[in-house]
């Protein structure tokens, strides 16, 4: 077997200044005819700078300074511009994250399919416009002649990942480089995608290259792993290896990180207390102007939850399913639309904004993105203590209470005097997380809290809510569409779909036994779910 | 789609409804006798009678504004004391000049402009860019009547290679009418290149920072086919509304541009109608002018329907 | 679920974020260069409107019958207020009426600077507040809207032409009619950048711990606008001192006494061809403070706010 793609001691340098040197040091690997290799890092690895420099895609700022790339045999790392030209799509073709901004807004799908034919073949138009058909039925696509004639906003994420693909592979070439493509996609729609690269790969022999943090994806699909920390390749060899005997202790401690697909059992105390208790909450979006449609969205629809102190219930669902509407009603940060929401014993859906002063504090949110969760000209001290000033406790216990709380969520209480842009993506989660506990919450509510973060740092601050709500006695709210991560921290669990609770239950019902055909899709469509990780 | 256009049309209804308010507003503000002021410093006391019957001017302020839009609206927007004539008449006899000298203008502004400020995105950072930057912050800081003056001096008065001033009508012969306007509207055109360079670098560069870029670009294809057909047909939205906005320095510009080089067009008659407070003509005009910015700006959202297939569908 | 070895890594991570901190807009304003010579010319500008009684200057409005249209260098006699009479070299020439081009270009400087500088800082503070104003209360973004998209309909120079004649020409008038039509950009300005900080999650964050909205207003919102407001503020300043250069060259803007470099040059028109001195000399004054001017707004924009670096 000849190997399609071989890397060979690369090395990218990093502009002058930066925290490191190189972006990727010594890095070789090869990917086989008809093998998927697997690229699994943590943001910063280089995993992605490895895959664009294949492509020749580099900025200018970062310049290949050793090794060889060889595809097929040729150098490409000192290839002209004029050759790398020829070879994109021809020999070596490449996917990317965002298929929603990775198609030109203002051209066909077909226009832009086609392009790849007239640049590098001599077909005539009849001829092209039959290969790109075929190439459109070949990835799934129903209804070739109007995807074909159609602009890319009006199809889905998927959708437009599959016009990605099809423009990859309509010249078959010997190699597919996929920068985390399934990433910005809801879960059933990424095991569609993963299904079809697998099987277009095993049909036209292409050599993968496949680039994911996401350890499941890599169960799935992957028939060898390589792992790189920093830039440096750690770990490589077959997926059974990797991931069930794990050699190097980065990749031990990566593994131990990804949260399996059981839930824990844990003794629940039925009679706990109350604390939020929504009935029949609905959020309709409705817009109107002169000669448009009326449109009405309805975000969530009748929704029935309950949450006990000391427990965590879990609401998971794919992206339009209503679940963070939810929590932003709870929070009043919008107004529901119909139905109630009971904090405590206070009926808080129809009160006005003065009367819902007092009550703000009981529930507090934590965000998912990181780095826009901070005010980036205030410290982080001043951020934590917002909360308390402004509910007259005076400075000085404030500033106590931010100690205490920052030693909590284990940083340095040191570090109050810091701007946000000081620290990482996963310290700035947990000041969030402290920020919300300064106000001594009943209820916290987590909104894609893990979502934006590495796995290794995920397993951290999903342990550090576990110990909060267990010391401090907190009823939680857990946003997630991350199955594995709802595995590991909930007790009960709400799947929504369309706005619409259609299941709910224990963990380990749901888990177990669920009775919703859509939950049950849900777990099918989660990738390396029969993956038992490190158990070797 | 239809609902777009239809959308956009009656948009424009509230926004002339206040330039209407205000023009309206600007003569009852003034300090003295409306009636007075616009019949002029020279006028009788019963022609100053007539016009206060003819406007109403004992009536509700309401009133009055009705009787006045009706007027408008019906093509008659008062009389000109000064040059004793309807001013809509002499909006029309001025027209034709000043129409000239903005066609030429655009027409030279857009096509040195945007070139060049492709060229300066896609070489961003290097000698070309700056020396665009630099000469655009030039272009309009200069003003226009200063730069006139210079033109006139060197080409004019020094090389005698142009006429200094004045207006040939086209019905008198192109050959005269084209060398009368080369220098209005090279002068006025470089404010407008210098604008218009600036934002079609800025449109392009941020498009040339897009995810689709990339993707061109990984599927080979030829640099300049990823400038023009990928990073500039997405750039044209911005681009066009800024031409569309630009259309009012260019009136602005017209006014001192045909004050310099004395040119008999509607920037003339708004001086001169100022100088001699003839409060009909100036009325009159802005609202034209107020009109026909309206109307070009609804032009250029009614263009997004070309550019951006996202709004037809 | 301990996962071993993670505390070393987050160490890493650490030490990794501090070396990233990047160094205050300020020092990095100061640095650029545009800001440099910007800034430099500007503050040479204003050091000439300052001293000008001491450069070699007499006072503007005096003029001398016998010392007309003399060329730039000569020099000629002057009457003073008191019926003096002085030997003066007229540096930038004389106009038609006998007056001190150089001094009254001096002089002219002060006024420019002054209109500039108020009327940016007018139309600023006009546009903040219906910006605010506009972005926070729902039902007056609506009407407040419409009335700046009716206001932006009439062209700018022609709203000032048209209130200086409505109010006669005077410096507090001209300032007020050039920086109203200013205002509605500010405000759109203003209101979208409320609009889009207003969805930041450390605002949303502010609301639900219960920090009212004024205090959201200071602490979150406004401080985002400072450096695109500074930046339009410059190109507002330039743009007032042309504008008031127009008005004045057309005669319809400050009253021919007041010496302003825009009254300087309408005095010249009618002999261009013959003494283009009077029209060349404040010519280049005003074309090189409104370049200043823009340049530091160039500069400001690069630096201050390096998103808007490759917009307009």
């Amino acid at each position: 077997m000849k190997a399609v793609l071989e890397i060979r001691d690369l090395t990218v340098a990093l502009p002058a200044g930066g925290e490191r040197a190189h972006a990727v040091a010594g890095v070789s690997l090869g990917v086989e005819r008809a093998e998927i290799v697997c690229l699994v890092g943590e943001s910063g690895s280089g995993k992605s700078v490895i895959a664009h420099s294949v492509m020749g895609l580099l900025p200018a700022a970062l310049p290949v300074t050793a090794g060889a790339i060889r595809l097929e045999g040729e150098d490409l790392a000192r290839a002209p511009g004029r050759r790398l030209r020829e070879l994109r799509t021809t020999r070596m073709s490449m996917i990317f994250q965002e298929p929603m901004t990775a198609l030109n807004p203002v051209m066909t799908c077909g226009a832009q399919i086609d392009e790849v034919l007239k640049e590098h073949t001599a077909l005539a138009p009849a001829a092209r416009r039959a290969k790109i058909l075929d190439i459109v039925r070949e990835v799934r696509l129903a209804d070739p002649e109007r995807i074909v004639a159609s602009y890319p906003h009006q199809l889905s994420g998927g959708q437009r990942q599959r016009i990605m693909i099809a423009m990859a592979l309509v010249l078959d070439p010997a190699l597919l480089i996929a920068d985390e493509p399934t990433t910005a996609l809801d879960v059933t729609t990424q095991a569609q995608i993963l299904k079809l690269i697998a099987d277009l790969q095993a049909r036209h022999g292409t050599g993968v290259l496949f680039v994911t943090h996401d350890f499941g994806v890599v169960a799935e699909i992957a028939h060898r792993v390589a792992v790189l920390r920093l830039g440096e390749l750690v770990e490589l060899g077959s997926k059974q290896e990797v991931l069930t005997r794990p050699r190097h202790e980065y990749t031990k401690m990566l593994i131990g990180s990804v949260p399996g697909l059981q839930p824990r059992a844990r003794p629940l105390a039925p009679d706990a207390l109350v604390v939020l208790a929504t009935r029949k909450l609905s959020k309709t979006y409705s817009e109107h102007g002169w000669f448009a449609p009326r449109r009405e969205v309805h975000a969530a629809r009748e929704v029935d939850l309950e949450v006990r102190r000391g427990q965590t219930l879990g609401i998971v669902g794919e992206s339009g399913s209503g679940k963070s509407t939810v929590a932003r009603c709870v929070v009043r940060l919008i107004d529901p639309s119909a139905g109630e929401i009971r904090l405590g014993g206070e009926e808080i859906a129809a009160m006005s904004r003065a009367a819902l002063q007092p009550l703000r504090r009981r529930v507090q949110i934590v965000f998912q993105d990181p780095y826009r969760s901070l005010n980036p000209r205030r410290t982080v001290g001043e951020a934590i203590i917002e909360g308390p000033l402004n509910y007259g406790v005076p400075r000085a216990e404030a500033i106590e209470r931010a100690r205490r709380l920052m030693e909590l969520v284990r940083m340095d209480a040191g570090a109050l005097g810091r701007y946000p842009h000081q620290f990482s993506g996963g310290q700035r989660q947990r000041i969030c997380i402290a920020r919300a506990l300064a106000m001594e919450p009943e209820l916290l509510i987590a909104d894609e809290a893990v979502s934006a973060l590495d796995v290794s740092v995920q397993a951290q601050v999903l342990a550090l809510l576990e110990e909060i709500r267990t010391r401090l006695d907190l009823a939680m709210l857990f946003i997630t569409h991350d199955l594995r991560v709802a595995a590991q921290v909930c007790d009960h669990i709400a799947v929504m779909q369309e706005g619409r609770v259609v299941e709910y239950g224990p963990a380990e019902q749901v888990f177990s036994r669920p009775r919703h055909d859509y939950t049950r899709a849900l777990f099918d469509a989660a990738p390396g779910r029969g993956f038992a990780f490190g158990s070797a | 789609m239809l609902g777009f256009v239809a959308r956009r049309i009656l948009a424009t209804v509230p926004v002339l409804l206040i330039v209407a308010v205000l023009v309206f507003l600007m003569l009852r503000l003034t300090p003295g006798d409306p009636a007075a002021i616009l019949a002029g410093d020279a006028a009788s006391t019963e022609q100053i009678a007539r016009i206060r019957a003819n406007l109403g001017l004992d009536r509700p302020i309401v009133v009055q504004f009705g009787i006045w839009i009706g007027n408008v609206l019906g093509g008659d927007l008062g009389e000109s004391f000064y040059y004793k004539t309807k001013v809509a008449t002499l909006i029309g006899q001025r027209l034709e000049p000043t129409l000239a000298l903005a066609t030429f203008t655009i027409l030279i502004a857009v096509l040195v402009a945007v070139p060049l400020g492709v060229l300066a995105a896609w070489r961003f950072g290097g000698w070309f860019d700056r020396a665009l930057m630099g000469f655009s912050v030039l272009g309009f800081s200069v003003p226009v009547f200063v730069l006139a003056y210079i033109l006139i001096y060197l080409v004019s008065l020094k090389a005698g290679l142009l006429p200094v001033q004045g207006y040939r009508r086209i019905a008198d012969g192109l050959w005269p009418f084209l060398t009368h306007l080369v220098l209005p509207a090279v002068t006025l055109s470089v404010i407008y290149i210098a604008l218009i360079a600036r934002v079609t670098r800025a449109s392009v560069l941020e498009a040339l920072g897009e995810d689709y870029i990339r993707t061109a670009r990984a599927k080979g294809l030829p640099e300049v086919r990823v400038l023009v057909r990928h990073a500039l047909a997405n750039a044209a939205v911005p681009i066009v509304t800024v031409i569309g906005i630009g259309i009012a320095l260019l009136i602005g510009g017209v006014v001192v541009t045909e004050s310099v080089y004395a040119i008999p067009g509607l920037g003339r008659l708004t001086v001169d109608a100022v100088l001699a407070r003839d409060f009909p003509t100036i009325q009159g005009v802005i609202l034209f002018f107020s009109f026909v910015y309206v109307l070009i700006n609804l032009l250029v959202d009614l263009s997004y329907l070309v550019f951006d297939p996202r709004i037809r569908y | 679920m301990d996962a071993p070895g993670a505390k070393q890594y987050e160490a890493l991570s650490i030490e990794a974020a501090a070396t990233q901190a990047p160094p205050g807009a300020l020092r990095r304003a100061a640095a650029n260069g545009s800001v440099r010579i910007g800034a430099g010319a500007l503050g040479v500008l204003v050091l000439i409107a300052l001293a000008a009684p001491w450069l070699g200057t007499v006072d503007p409005t005096l003029f001398d019958a016998a010392s007309r249209d003399l060329l730039p260098g000569r020099s000629g006699e002057i009457t003073t207020l008191d019926g003096e009479k002085l030997r003066h070299t007229f540096w930038m020439g004389s106009d038609s009426l006998g007056r001190d081009v150089y001094s009254r270009v001096i002089y002219g400087t002060r006024v420019s600077l002054v209109v500039g500088i108020l009327c940016a800082l007018l139309a600023l503070a006009i546009g903040i507040v219906c910006g605010l104003a506009s972005g926070t209360l729902r039902w007056l973004d609506g009407i407040l809207m419409r009335f700046m998209d009716g206001l932006m309909a009439i062209p700018a120079i022609l709203i000032a032409i048209a209130l200086v004649a409505m109010w006669r020409g005077s410096l507090a008038t001209v300032i007020v009619a050039i920086a109203i039509p200013e205002i509605p950009r500010v405000t759109r300005l203003v209101r979208s950048i409320v609009l889009s900080v207003r969805e930041e999650p450390y605002v949303e964050a502010a609301i639900s711990l219960g920090t009212p909205i004024w205090k959201i207003m200071f602490r979150h919102i406004l401080p985002n606008c400072i450096a695109p407001l500074i930046v339009q503020g410059t190109f507002i300043c330039a743009f007032s001192i042309l504008v008031e250069a127009i008005l004045s060259f057309l005669g319809v803007g400050l009253p021919p006494d007041i010496p302003t470099w825009g009254n300087v040059m309408a005095e010249g028109r009618q002999q261009f061809n013959d003494f283009p001195h009077n029209i060349f000399f404040p010519g280049v004054f005003l074309a090189a403070t409104v370049l200043a001017v823009n340049v530091l707004g160039d500069g400001l924009r690069d630096t201050l706010d390096p998103k808007m670096a490759k917009r307009v």
